[in-house]
């Protein structure tokens, strides 16, 4: 950490390294966290820091890894494991969605698990299908979890302590193309229960998560320019959504545009227009309008990529379509 | 006037202000005003109408004797030249 | 040359009227008028009313037929500038001009293709065919029909939505909820705003622009637009009876339930009241009247109307509208008069600026507009400029009024009937005909303080009649 700023990526180290210190039942797992500093390089020295039995590298099985999480979590312990991408947690659905999301309730409320997952998620840097897709849509389908997108450096460094002290299991989607994101994080606690306004205006509400609320701020940004202004929404917790802050703005913008990095079909966007329609229905004064990923596997190719995922041009264009129609 | 002649006067003048009502079956010692469902704009037109036709002119103090058609009539016979 | 067309629209009489009825046309195509003639009149569910042209020029045409019964703001005639009629166009907007004989007060209902002709190529996202325009497409595909598959008549073989229409069901305004919701709240009637939405969906703001404008809210019968540029047809006039008592007792009694249903809902009211000494007023009403020709003698009702106008002048806070969450006041006192009608119903016209006028004055414009309430021969104006009314119930034998404000005017006056009753006078008790004056007030409107003053103000005014 510098002394001028960071980076999402050493918010999110500095996270763990205060975690850890905090409390002594928090422990690191994953594949390649320990030794080779992660596969991002978020975990990059802590090995060092706090030792192998705290920082623990493990065998290329999401499912057990998962499953061992969960277990030291029943077991008193507060669990951070990593999943390198979002794609890779997939084989761990069963031990995410079986047990841990379920287990409080299968227990009649005696075990909670006081889980937190890390992981990947998004595209954007050329590495293809397999590890560029946008699946925690998929996880805010899940009722016993919930599902954080920190977007900035704040949420990158604040929301982890909260997440470990929530005694159900908590996912982290760390969107790729921010661990590079730098800057000066203001200080102050954050909470892991609200979105965040993070630009107000009176035209449009353009709701973004992760990867999408840059570009969705420098669209609002050159909206502002053609005289309309755009209020931006960062939903932060994509479960359980926070929809009095969604219903307020749209009584006072009474336009929406939903950006979703996910595929449009059956994705948080839908979920998040369909609460608008049943909740603020007569302050709508235009359909609401969503910008999704095309609904291809994310291309490698690097203009391909561009185009099958929102971009700051296509942002200010559907926002227009929306304030026009 | 005979009390006759002042009674169709009288019939004549209520017909403007209640173009809708049976005077046949109006009582001739009933106070209309309930009856035909006259306020007193209504009655102030139905004297009018009956000052000018009769030629004699009503005035306010003698309103209660008009509230009847016979009332109106016998006060008119007393009162108003051979018309 | 002023080539400039308007539309009269179906005015609002009323902020509880939705729909109207032409009962006659005073007008005829190729007829001048001017501004302020009356030129139909129109059957609202509570009366008759001449309904006035607020332009100066030459009737065009007639759009709806006697007996059609239409929402506020449907066009109804249409009204050209001093141009003689024949160099004036009916709009080419893709489509041919339909014969004046063809259109139905339906189809004249229905929106027209948005302003910029409705054109948007690729951008429209199930464009079959880049000729055909989003609102002909929009029809086609409503009836299950292939627009790029059709035989289209159109410049250069384009489907118009004439070639769509021979199976056409009316068309539905496309307004966003917001503007439903908002035109539900400001009275306004969808049909006649115009939308500005890219496929000519309206708006909020076009809601809120139309109801600026005076379009079926408010105390403003102002309801006509300039819309350039419409085809027109020719429905002859013709007269009609009177519309069914019975019907007519039924709407109007909607119409009253509608109005003070809001009432109860969105004003909070308070209530006064005080007891005036009328005997000083009936002496010199006596007195005076023993004067004059009885076609002039004064009512006692003219003189609480009077009183009323006066008071409402020193205490104008009483004296108009609530509106936009803020209150107006009244250009002047029109001062409505509560009129019950023969065989049931009631009906509140304004007596225009009853504070300017003279006792004599006053009573003479009461039994006119009395005479005219009961005979369905309202003007619009009347209907609408009311800015603060008064209910006298005292031929009734009522001793007094609780009353229901007229939304949107803030204070409703009624008087009980004037009883001889015990009431003591100088130290001495004596038998005076006594009346009970009652103020209903809008409380978001005033407090309990200014409705004291008003009523003390009547009852001054009553003392003094010789002023009046």
């Amino acid at each position: 950490m510098s002394e001028t700023g960071t980076t999402y990526r050493e918010a999110m180290r500095e996270a763990i390294r205060e975690a850890m210190r905090r409390d002594e039942r928090v422990f690191l797992m994953g594949e390649d966290v320990g030794a080779y500093g992660g596969c991002f390089a978020v975990s990059l020295g802590l090995l060092e820091e706090f030792g192998p039995e705290r920082v623990r590298d493990t065998p290329l099985s999401e499912s057990a890894f998962v499953g061992a999480g969960i277990g030291a979590a029943l077991g008193g312990m507060r669990p951070i494991v990593e999943i390198m991408t979002v794609n890779f947690s997939l084989l761990a659905l069963d031990q995410i969605i079986n047990n841990a999301a379920t287990l409080l309730h299968m227990s009649g409320g005696q075990f909670g698990v006081p889980l937190v997952i890390r992981m990947t998620t998004g595209a954007g840097r050329q590495l293809a299908a397999q590890h560029s897709h946008s699946l925690e849509g998929w996880y805010a389908h899940i009722p016993g979890l919930r599902i954080l997108a920190p977007a900035t450096l704040e949420d990158a460094r604040g929301m982890l302590w909260p997440s470990l002290e929530d005694p159900d299991p908590v996912l982290i989607f760390e969107h790729g193309a921010l661990y590079a994101l730098s800057g000066v994080p203001r200080p102050g606690p954050v909470d892991i229960t609200r979105a965040a306004i993070r630009r107000s205006g009176e035209d449009i509400t353009l709701i973004a998560y992760g990867g999408t609320v840059g570009k969705t701020l420098s669209a609002a940004d050159a909206l502002a320019a053609e005289n309309i202004e755009a209020e931006v929404i960062d939903l932060r917790v994509l479960r359980p959504l926070d929809d009095v802050t969604i219903m307020r703005s749209v009584g006072r913008t009474h336009r929406v545009l939903v950006v979703d990095e996910g595929w449009r079909s059956g994705s948080l966007s839908a979920e998040i227009s369909s609460r608008i329609v049943e909740q603020a229905f007569y302050e709508l004064d235009a359909p609401i309008g969503r910008l999704c990923a095309a609904e291809v596997p994310i291309p490698y190719a690097r203009h391909l990529e561009e185009a099958a995922i929102p971009q700051v041009a296509t942002i200010i264009a559907a926002a227009r379509e929306v304030v026009t129609s | 006037m005979t009390p006759q002649h002042a009674q169709e006067l009288i019939k004549d003048a209520l017909i403007q202000v209640a173009p809708d009502a049976d005077l046949t079956a109006l009582p001739l010692d009933a106070d209309f005003r309930d009856i035909l469902e006259l306020d007193s704009l209504d009655f102030l037109n139905y004297v009018q109408t009956l000052s000018e036709a009769s030629g004699y002119r009503i005035e306010e103090d003698d309103y209660p004797a008009f509230t009847t058609v016979a009332g109106g009539a016998s006060f008119l016979a007393a009162h108003a030249g051979v018309g | 040359m002023t080539g400039e067309r308007w539309e009269f629209l179906m005015p609002s009489l009323g902020a509880d009227m939705e729909s109207g009825t032409v009962a006659e046309w005073l007008v005829k195509p190729g007829d001048r008028i001017r501004k302020g003639d009356c030129i139909a009149v129109i059957d609202t569910d509570k009366a008759l009313i001449e309904a006035e042209s607020f332009h100066t020029g030459v009737v065009e045409a007639l759009l709806a037929g006697i007996g059609e019964r239409l929402p506020v703001g449907t066009p109804l005639a249409v009204i050209t500038g001093a141009a003689p009629a024949a160099e004036l166009r009916p709009p080419t907007r893709g489509s041919p001009p339909v014969s004046p004989g063809e259109k139905t007060g339906m189809e004249r209902r229905r929106r027209e293709p948005s302003p910029a002709g409705g054109e948007h190529g690729p951008s429209w996202p199930h464009a079959p065919s880049p000729v055909t325009s989003p609102l002909v497409r929009h029809l086609a595909e409503r009836h299950g029909m292939d627009a790029a598959a059709m035989h289209g008549t159109g410049p250069g073989g384009r489907v118009t939505r004439a070639d769509v229409e021979g199976i056409e069901i009316p068309a539905k305004v496309k307004a966003s909820p917001l503007a439903r919701r908002l035109a539900l709240e400001l009275g306004v009637d969808l049909t006649g705003v115009h939308g500005t939405g890219r496929t000519g969906a309206v708006r909020a703001d076009d809601v809120r622009e139309a109801a600026a404008r005076g379009s079926g809210t408010g105390p403003r019968a102002g309801t006509e637009q300039a819309v350039p540029g419409r085809a027109a047809s020719a429905a002859g006039a013709r007269t009609v009876g009177k519309p069914d008592l019975g019907r007519r007792q039924g709407l109007m009694r909607q119409a009253i339930a509608r109005a003070m249903s809001r009432s109860n809902q969105e004003i909070p009211h308070y209530h006064l009241s005080t007891t005036v000494d009328m005997d000083t007023a009936l002496a010199w009403l006596r007195e005076r009247n023993r004067d004059l020709p009885v076609a002039r003698r004064v009512l006692p009702a003219a003189l609480l109307l009077m009183a009323t106008a006066r008071a409402a002048v020193e205490v104008p806070q009483l004296n108009g509208f609530w509106l936009d969450d803020a209150f107006v006041p009244g250009d002047a006192v029109h001062l409505g008069v509560a009129i019950s009608l023969k065989g049931g119903g009631l009906i509140a016209p304004a007596l225009h600026d009853a504070a300017g006028r003279d006792l004599g004055d006053l009573m003479a414009a009461l039994k006119d507009l009395v005479a005219r309430s009961r005979t369905g021969r309202l003007r619009g104006a009347e209907m609408t400029e009311a800015t603060i009314t008064v209910t006298n119930l005292g031929d009734q034998g009522v001793e007094e009024v609780h009353g229901v404000i007229h939304p949107p005017q803030v204070a409703l006056v009624g008087f009980g009937k004037i009883l001889e009753r015990p009431w003591a006078v100088g130290g001495l008790l004596g038998v005076r005909p006594l009346v009970t004056v009652t103020l209903a007030a809008d409380h978001r409107a005033t407090d309990g303080y200014v409705g004291g003053r008003f009523l003390n103000a009547v009852d001054r005014l009553l003392s003094h009649p010789e002023e009046l």
